[in-house]
């Protein structure tokens, strides 16, 4: 191993872990590093056939029955509505596990028509946005600059405000696609890191910032306020994105 | 935090903290099993262990502080899997972790897709390597854990996750591609 990146910062690299700078710094060392390149490349055939091979074993369904009647969680329970519909999530998703469909336990933000927006969707979308060049189509710590571009661009006008006192520094936006809908994505910056808040219309009830989901590092906060739908996705903290969501709902 | 909940058992836990446990933790039982099976490398260990971490996060569910969820269960998860081999396998936790990496892996995409394309090979493999870097390729690669994830989990900086994993990488590669001398999980 000749070559000091082809250790640790290699394998941040692979696993999304560095920052957008630092990952551009590195690809340009790609560019001229033979080592890196075939270590690199070596990492990623090891990381598909770890895919390929299927080697996630789910728990078998007598455990979970066991571990339930152990705990005295029974549906009749002494658990209230909301909880029922969650354990009906949370069977489904065990469902969809075992017919070996990937997928996370939260099976759709907001309704399950056409337009409904699925984590996974909302994560790629994220990763996309880091590519370079991808970021922003507008760029500017200015609420009045950010919010009159997305004018005639869309067909509803997303809630714009800057959060910089707050730690959320404003740095752009862009139009984005989520389940085959234009929808608004407000860029922030939480350190240096990047935060996507995707903005879409809703005739849906308002609801609580859903809890965190999280998947491959990035974590998202779902709520819904005032006819619009938010999802705000990142690799910060769950807690960051919770912040950021109710400043969103206290400026509106 | 505090661990209120550890006295009697889940006795003490009230019907709305059983909700919360059913909502926040239970999803994550095949995060739970998953783990436990590639710890102790089988299946009706892992029932066991995993079931025992099950109710002993049931019964520290007070002092979950409602971060996330899933690295909280999987914390106690591997703890009780390390109890577990310290009491039925301790020769396992005794392989070296520190040891230097001399021999460079030889192996190309093409060697690593040809060898890796075998389930079984992959998870033999996967059997043969120390179980701290064993863990670290699980939480990464099957359970999708961010560095700092893992680091919690595990109870390591996030430096010592990242090194780990690199190594961890390494030495599977080196155990796809030179079978032979891999083949008894204790090699040094």
């Amino acid at each position: 191993m000749s070559c000091d990146f082809s250790g640790t910062l290699l394998h941040a690299y692979l696993d999304s872990e560095l920052d957008a700078m630092r990952a551009a710094e590195f690809e340009r060392h790609l560019e001229t590093c033979r080592d890196c390149t075939a270590t690199l490349g070596a990492a990623e055939s090891l990381r598909s056939s770890l895919q390929r091979a299927q080697l996630y074993e789910t728990a078998p369904a007598g455990l979970r029955k066991k571990i339930r009647s152990e705990l005295k969680i029974t549906a009749t329970g002494a658990s209230s509505s909301p909880v029922a519909a969650w354990r009906w999530l949370a069977a489904a998703a065990a469902i969809l596990l075992v017919t070996g469909v990937a997928w996370f336990a939260l099976p759709h933000f907001g309704s399950t028509g056409p337009e409904s927006v699925t984590a996974a969707e909302v994560i790629d979308a994220h990763i996309r946005s880091l590519q370079a060049g991808h970021l922003t189509d507008v760029t500017s710590t200015d609420q009045h600059t950010v919010k009159p571009w997305f004018d005639g661009k869309l067909d509803f006008i997303p809630p714009v405000r800057d959060f910089m006192d707050e730690g959320f520094p404003l740095i752009g936006g862009r139009l984005d696609v989520l389940g085959e809908r234009n929808v608004a994505a407000l860029v922030y910056g939480r350190r240096k890191h990047f935060i996507n808040v995707f903005v879409w219309p809703t005739k849906d009830p308002d609801t609580p910032i859903h809890p965190p989901g999280s998947r491959q590092g990035y974590q998202w906060v779902h709520w819904r306020h005032k006819g619009m739908e938010f999802c705000a996705v990142s690799d910060v903290s769950a807690q960051d994105l919770h912040e950021l969501a109710q400043l969103f709902i206290q400026s509106q | 935090m505090s661990s209120t909940g550890q006295g009697k058992g889940w006795d003490v836990l009230d019907p709305q903290d059983r909700a919360r446990f059913e909502q926040l933790v239970l999803p994550h039982l095949d995060a739970a099993f998953n783990l436990s099976r590639w710890l102790l490398r089988s299946r009706s260990d892992a029932e066991d262990v995993a079931q025992e971490a099950l109710l002993r996060a049931f019964r520290f569910f007070r002092g979950f502080n409602g971060g996330d969820a899933r690295a909280w269960l999987l914390q106690i998860v591997r703890n009780t899997c390390y109890t577990w081999l310290e009491k039925n396998r301790q020769v396992e936790l005794m392989t070296e972790f520190d040891e230097d990496l001399h021999q460079q892996s030889s192996a190309t995409p093409e060697t690593l897709a040809i060898a890796g394309d075998n389930r079984e090979r992959l998870a033999r493999a996967l059997e043969t390597l120390p179980v701290r870097f064993r863990e670290v390729i699980i939480l990464r690669e099957l359970e999708g854990c961010s560095y700092k994830e893992i680091a919690s989990i595990t109870s390591v900086p996030i430096g010592t996750v990242m090194s780990a994993l690199a190594r961890a990488r390494q030495r599977l590669q080196r155990a796809l591609t030179q079978p032979a001398q891999q083949e008894a999980p204790h090699e040094l």
